[in-house]
């Protein structure tokens, strides 16, 4: 027998991995949610068929999508965290003894419990005297707070299904808003390479462009995801993500990483010639 | 009573479907077949049912099997004696109640703030309109409905009068006091004609106003595709019992399709079924919506989501709750400024933008989260563009019109187009309206006075939205050539 977990990445793009057995199949209020072990990624989550994790490569968007603000950033104490159900962002934060709070705001609460359940890899530290979980929308959680947090990290879902206002000018406005005066937002920016993906892409580009002084973006390579060509964005009312970033510093701290090290953290805000022309197109 | 749960124009098309008839009639696309650019963009299902009227499928001009049927199961779904599926929009119905109920030279009381397709009617029928001011709540520039009062001294004064025409709800929500309308109508001898365009929902639920047919109105035009959830120009046609269907009939039939839309005709049937079946469920969950985003928008600061407090006992007798309706002045911002930066700077588009407010319309189709962006938005707006100074206040005293002519005379006699200034004196030949609060100054057949001169400069120097004259910047008037 010979089951597959197959994601459409295009319409004429197909992306499969073996599944070993499914773990756990089940609806919430918002979508579909499925666990499956496999032999090549070991056990991975989906969402509404959509690829979110994998045992193997999760370390990769975990890794880029804490630690690059959290370097850049002297001394961020208040952590806001939207999205991250499956708590990847929680375990790395929670690394940084200098953290005093991190709210986590999560809008399915059943991706917590399926987390809590299936994925211990990511899911460990959810018992973190400093972490506040709050299930709810983040577009809402995020509009009741002004000048509250050093960091907002917007680990979301794609452009569409529930978490399709965690890519809209109105949250990013509410993000800014909620920051302090030398805050940072980073984002799941989407990927630049295939034609729908980096339509989304330059569409949340130009609303944080609109919405942040500086406005950056880095990427990373995550295999399983479409084209496995993947960004970030850095948004930030007043430090610079490489001009204002000490690498010595973070290395300091002596947190041991996979991915992450400050020569990447440099290297990733070089991005190829044609992304550089669709982030212009759109600033 | 019937089943609700049948769609006899549905089932009739699924039938059809199955029976695979070779078409050689019209419509000429032959279920899609001639014309494939137009197949891949609606949807073959969609092409499949767009057929012409055939025995097994009824005639909407003269219904005697499926589409009877379905007029029955509305008319039961929503209280009425009788009930006609139309095709051309809600302007269709309000034309048909007005050309039912008065023929030329008859009079008919309605409220100033009526919507154009009135008076429009009058036009057709050579009806003669008494207007009755509607009060306006200068707070908020809206205008609301009509008092019992104001209806009363109407009647009083023109007791030959043949029917009183009520719109309910307003665009905002408003309600006027419907049933003691109703009552003073039938005292009197004259129908009570609706105009429910935005208050297809009433009729499924607790929550809100009372319906027309409950009310004892004799005719209601309901526009089920607006909160009713069918397809964009289908509406119904309500009667209670003293109106004679049959003649009804003939009325929609002077200027109704003959081919009338089985696409429309099917959205009706199967959104009827809808809100039979699960009506009061849908509208209570888009009722819980809007009252929680206003309550949101009011913990926002500076905006004024406003709901049944504005209840006054008359001209505002009942409020629509599933209206979201918001005054912004207090932001600093115009109604239609807010409008604007949603659409442009949130990609939101909502109903519409006056000078003091905005209108979100909710319904069986919104989602939370959409909800929460709205919201979101609204709040900042106000943080990136609120202003201190609020907008100096736009009042506008009503002025009771002269009517001179039928507006049917003034509108096919001989015209003249003079300046503003020259215009006193003379009967006018076309509509002055200014938006807010969307009261005609001016309509077909209406003595143009010093004070609307006076007031529609006053108007245009405010930067109010002016619309219906034939000149687009309203220094010219079309007036009555010799009188």
């Amino acid at each position: 027998m010979e089951l597959w977990f197959t994601e459409r990445h295009t319409p004429n793009v197909k992306f499969s991995i073996k599944v070993d057995r499914q773990l756990y199949s089940g609806y919430s209020e918002f979508q579909r949610i499925d666990v499956f072990d496999s032999k090549e990624f070991g056990r991975f989550l989906t969402l509404d068929g959509y690829m979110m994790l994998t045992e193997k490569d999760e370390f990769i968007y975990h890794e880029m999508i804490t630690h690059t603000p959290m370097a850049v950033h002297p001394n961020p104490k208040n952590i806001l965290v939207i999205g991250a159900g499956d708590g990847g962002v929680v375990r790395e934060l929670t690394r940084y003894p200098s953290v005093e709070r991190i709210d986590l705001v999560e809008i399915d609460e059943l991706v917590i419990e399926v987390s809590k359940q299936y994925l211990p890899t990511t899911a460990c530290r959810f018992d973190d005297p400093r972490l506040n979980i709050y299930c709810e929308d983040g577009v809402k959680f995020v509009r009741k707070c002004e000048n509250e947090y050093d960091i907002i990290i917007v680990d979301s879902t794609d452009p569409f299904g529930p978490g399709e206002g965690l890519f809209t000018k109105e949250f990013y406005g509410s993000c800014f808003k909620a920051l302090k005066d030398d805050g940072i937002m980073v984002n799941q920016h989407e990927s630049p390479f295939y034609a729908e993906d980096a339509a989304s892409m330059q569409r949340s580009h130009k609303r944080i462009v609109e919405s942040f002084p500086i406005s950056k973006v880095y990427q990373a390579h995550i295999p399983t995801y479409p084209s496995g060509h993947w960004l970030f964005g850095f948004a930030s009312k007043k430090y610079h993500p490489t001009n204002d970033y000490n690498g010595t510093k973070w290395n300091m701290l002596g947190l041991n990483t996979r991915y992450y090290n400050p020569r990447l953290h440099i290297g990733a805000f070089a991005l190829p010639n044609y992304v550089e022309e669709l982030l212009r197109d759109v600033e | 009573m019937l089943d609700q749960n049948r769609a006899p124009i549905y089932e009739a098309l699924q039938r059809l479907k199955k029976m695979r008839i070779v078409p050689f009639d019209v419509p000429g696309h032959k279920r899609g077949r001639g014309n494939s650019e137009l197949t891949e963009f609606l949807g073959q299902s969609c092409l499949d049912v767009d057929v012409n009227s055939m025995k097994p499928l009824d005639n909407l001009c003269h219904p005697v099997s499926v589409i009877r049927e379905a007029e029955d199961l509305t008319a039961e779904a929503f209280g009425a004696k009788n009930a006609f599926f139309m095709v051309g929009g809600t302007t269709s119905s309000v034309q048909s109640m007005i050309m039912y109920a008065c023929k030329s030279g008859d009079k008919i009381i309605l409220p100033r703030n009526v919507h154009r397709s009135a008076i429009n009617a009058l036009i057709l029928c050579d009806a003669i309109p008494v207007y009755v001011n509607p009060d306006v709540n200068n707070g908020l520039g809206i205008s609301l409905g009509m008092s019992v009062s104001e209806v009363k001294k109407a009647i009083e004064e023109n007791p030959d009068a043949k029917a009183v025409f009520v719109n309910n709800p307003t665009y905002y929500g408003v309600c006027s006091d419907l049933k003691k309308i109703t009552e003073l109508a039938h005292e009197n001898g004259m129908l009570c004609l609706v105009d429910e365009a935005h208050g297809t929902h009433f009729y499924f639920g607790d929550d809100f106003p009372i319906t027309a047919m409950a009310a004892g109105a004799d005719i209601s035009s309901v526009s089920m595709h607006k909160s009713g959830g069918s397809l964009t120009q289908s509406s119904f046609l309500l009667m209670g019992e003293n109106i004679n269907s049959d003649y009804m009939r003939q009325i929609v039939n002077l200027t109704q399709t003959t081919s009338a839309s089985y696409l429309l005709l099917t959205s009706l049937d199967i959104s009827r079924k809808r809100l039979a079946l699960n009506g009061n469920d849908i509208f209570s969950k888009a009722v819980k919506m809007a009252e929680y985003a206003r309550s949101e928008i009011n913990s926002i600061g500076g905006y004024y989501a406003f709901s049944k407090e504005l209840i006054n006992g008359d001209s505002i007798y009942d409020f629509d709750v599933s209206k979201l309706s918001v005054h912004t002045l207090s932001v600093g911002l115009a109604g239609i400024e807010v409008y604007d930066i949603l659409r442009d700077e949130y990609d939101i588009q909502i109903e519409f933008g006056d000078i003091g407010n905005i209108l979100a319309y909710l319904s069986i189709g919104d989602r939370k989260q959409d909800i929460e962006r709205l919201i979101s938005a609204l709040s900042e707006i106000r943080r990136r563009f609120g202003r201190d100074n609020t907008n100096e206040m736009l009042t506008q005293e009503y002025i009771p019109p002269i009517i001179s002519e039928s507006p049917r005379k003034a509108f096919y006699s001989d015209k003249l187009s003079l300046k503003l200034d020259d215009t006193v004196g003379r009967v006018c030949c076309e509509f002055v309206m200014c938006y807010p609060p969307g009261i005609p100054i001016l309509a077909p057949g209406e003595l143009i006075t010093e004070d609307i001169i006076k007031y529609i400069k006053y108007a245009k120097e405010k930067g109010c939205s002016m619309t219906g004259t034939e000149d687009i910047n309203i220094e010219r008037l079309n007036v009555l050539k010799g009188v």
